[in-house]
């Protein structure tokens, strides 16, 4: 006879943030949520048939009928019948991390509008690689810095595309 | 032999200094980007596509398919020295790869997994020299009727042959469908599903979306698993290179077999991931020794790799005479030549002569440039997945936003594609396949179209589907293979009722 398992992970585990069912009922109900206002929207743009043939709601309307119809079988599935059970959809300290790259992308958007692109891409990587690499300060911005030049010699001079731009390359003359 | 003369036609098209530069340009950035985890085929193309649009046609398509050639060759360097698939359908090389390198054979893994991809390519490369002009040729005669039956036959083959589950696959399509409906109603002029937004007016581009669901949704997911790379040294020396290949007539049977499967399933759509386990498992199966496999087998490095660039590269060949791509990659190809103002389908091999020869031509060139190329830089590209992944995550967000903003100039195309990462990341986890929808994004306007202009021509009648034989027999195939797990199961049922009393 063996010693009973514990059945509590042991302190300080890792928990998950979320299961994998909750997130699949939430992104389908969101989906057939979706759906039913794409479904009205085009029902109001016409879904009926003219003298020139279907009008412009008619095909999207039935998609987004289907999609609907797809959308309620996957939740009947998950609410009622779950084929797996209790799998996590993403541990703690795998949403911390992945948080760490979303949300200062999510800052660079912004950044990017007021500073330009080149200037907000040299403190999004020299910051993540600052904070979230822990690598050495000097390391990181001359990584940064090189990088953003390069983004500018190719884009900017190299090819021509026209990238957002701020106050720094105006200075500069661009 | 009209497609020899053809083919040097693009050879001559191809043979200026400005191409060739541009090939190796090409190649390099995409040896670079398939041997980044969390980077690849679709995502290489699609970050790196702004860089073309500034260049005429033709240089443009050879050097986003060299990317393309470059990004499947760096993709076998992380399956083999790092044990991390850089693609879905180099999985099945880990299988054999990872230990021949655990067992200090990685330079003759490589240089195997180099020269079947080659060997691959090359066969699907001579099937689209000499069948594409044929199916192409074929397809002029059709008519909205017969590309709207196409394009359904495509549809369905996803969600009936789609290994995932049925409802899924089909969100994921509908919803493409939905968001390539949004913005103008092409026949129409009408404004639809815009919500009174003028951003919304343009519509959702097909390659920001792409940006989005593949690159940012894959450096989310390369986040959470928190990487530490742990990969095997190589540098391979011409010695190892000359016996491999000295052993390779050994293995023409595994070769021709991966190859017929490959080029087989990557005409069908979402095939090529199927293709490399189905080579790799064929390969097991007609083995004399099977217990090897998986143990570090030099032909179990072949299979997979001949069979899943066979596959990839044959998926080209509907996307250059019909329209319809075959591959994720095959798609923003698709989509680029659309950017650039070409109409993909038949009538490509006709007004455009110069661009499809050209670019058939560059997949001859690619694939043997490349595989030189790929043979002699292992170990400064093995070097690449040293650099730490916190400096080359902000990178590539930095690029997919440059990339994302270059296709049309706009801020609200961020924001967007961050959106579709986080759709991505999502749908990912859950298993809602990305591949329908990137399909159904960049076919669902010219689908659309097709299904109206047929019925304008048939006054609503949907009969039209079964007007005659041709596209009677498409649409008919379009609801088998849709229907297709249940006609298994009832043929299935069928045989073990009928097996009984022929077994007496």
């Amino acid at each position: 006879m063996s010693a009973p398992v514990p059945e509590t992970p042991p302190q300080g585990a890792d928990r998950p943030a979320a299961q994998l069912r909750t997130v699949e009922v939430i992104t389908l109900a969101v989906v057939l949520a979706f759906s039913a206002l794409l479904m009205w929207d085009n029902w109001r743009t016409g879904i009926g048939w003219e003298s020139t043939g279907p009008m412009p709601g008619y095909f999207p309307f039935y998609v987004a009928l289907i999609c609907a119809g797809a959308s309620v079988y996957g939740l009947v599935r998950e609410l009622f019948f779950p084929p797996d059970a209790g799998e996590p959809f993403v541990m703690r300290s795998q949403l911390k991390r992945v948080l760490q790259v979303f949300l200062p992308t999510l800052a660079f958007v912004p950044i990017t509008q007021v500073l330009g692109i080149y200037v907000a891409a040299f403190l999004l990587i020299a910051g993540f690689m600052i904070w979230v690499g822990h690598i050495k300060a000097w390391k990181s911005m001359l990584t940064a810095y090189l990088f953003a030049l390069v983004m500018f010699l190719t884009f900017e001079v190299a090819f021509d595309v026209i990238m957002p731009k701020g106050p720094l390359e105006r200075m500069l003359g661009y | 032999m009209e497609s020899l003369g053809l083919l040097l036609l693009g050879f001559k098209v191809l043979l200026t200094w400005k191409t060739l530069a541009l090939m190796m340009v090409g190649l390099t950035l995409g040896i670079f980007v398939g041997v980044l985890p969390g980077l690849g085929g679709p995502n290489g193309v699609a970050i790196l596509l702004p860089l073309t649009f500034t260049m005429d046609p033709t240089s443009a398509i050879v050097m986003l398919s060299c990317i393309y050639w470059g990004a499947l060759f760096g993709g076998a360097i992380t399956s083999i020295l790092f044990n991390i698939p850089g693609e879905a359908w180099s999985v099945a090389t880990t299988f054999d790869g990872y230990p021949m390198a655990q067992q200090g054979k990685a330079a003759e893994a490589l240089t195997a997994a180099f020269t079947s991809s080659f060997i691959g390519s090359l066969v699907a490369v001579l099937l689209i020299t000499f069948l594409a002009p044929r199916i192409a040729d074929f397809a002029l005669k059709f008519g909205p009727p017969e590309f709207f039956a196409v394009y359904l036959l495509t549809f369905c083959s996803f969600v009936g042959l789609g290994k995932e589950d049925k409802h899924k696959t089909i969100i994921s399509m509908a919803l493409g469908l939905l968001l390539a409906g949004i913005g103008m109603d092409t026949v129409s002029g009408q404004l639809r599903m815009t919500f009174g937004s003028a951003e919304l007016m343009r519509g959702v581009n097909f390659l920001v979306a792409v940006i989005g669901l593949f690159g940012i949704s894959e450096i989310l997911l390369t986040m959470e698993e928190s990487l530490s790379l742990r990969g095997h040294a190589a540098k391979i020396s011409l010695s190892v290179v000359l016996r491999v290949w000295k052993s390779l007539p050994k293995y023409w049977a595994t070769l021709l077999r991966s190859s017929v499967i490959g080029c087989w399933l990557g005409i069908t759509p979402g095939g090529a991931i199927a293709a490399s386990f189905m080579g790799y498992n064929l390969a097991k199966r007609f083995s004399k020794d099977k217990e090897s496999f998986g143990k570090g087998r030099i032909e179990g490095v072949f299979a997979p790799e001949t069979a899943a660039h066979a596959s990839g590269t044959a998926a080209l060949l509907p996307m250059l005479a019909l329209g319809i791509p075959g591959s994720g990659t095959a798609a923003i190809l698709l989509g680029g030549l659309m950017v650039w103002g070409l109409n993909p389908g038949p009538l490509l091999f006709v007004e455009h002569k110069e661009f499809v020869w050209g670019l058939i031509a560059s997949m001859y060139l690619g694939n043997i440039v490349g595989l030189v190329m790929v043979l002699s830089t292992v170990p400064f590209f093995a070097a690449v997945l040293r650099v730490p992944f916190a400096a080359i995550a902000p990178m590539i967000v930095v690029s997919c936003a440059i990339g994302a903003f270059a296709i049309q100039n706009a801020m609200f195309d961020i924001w967007l594609m961050l959106g579709f990462g986080v759709l991505g990341y999502v749908f990912k986890k859950i298993s809602i396949p990305l591949a329908p929808l990137t399909l159904a994004l960049v076919l669902g306007s010219r689908a659309e179209d097709a299904f109206r202009l047929s019925m304008i021509g048939a006054e609503g009648d949907l009969r039209v589907f079964w007007s005659n034989s041709l596209v009677g027999t498409i649409t008919t195939l379009a609801f088998v293979l849709l229907f297709w797990p249940w006609i298994a199961r009832a043929f299935a049922l069928a045989a073990r009722i009928v097996a009984p009393r022929t077994a007496r």
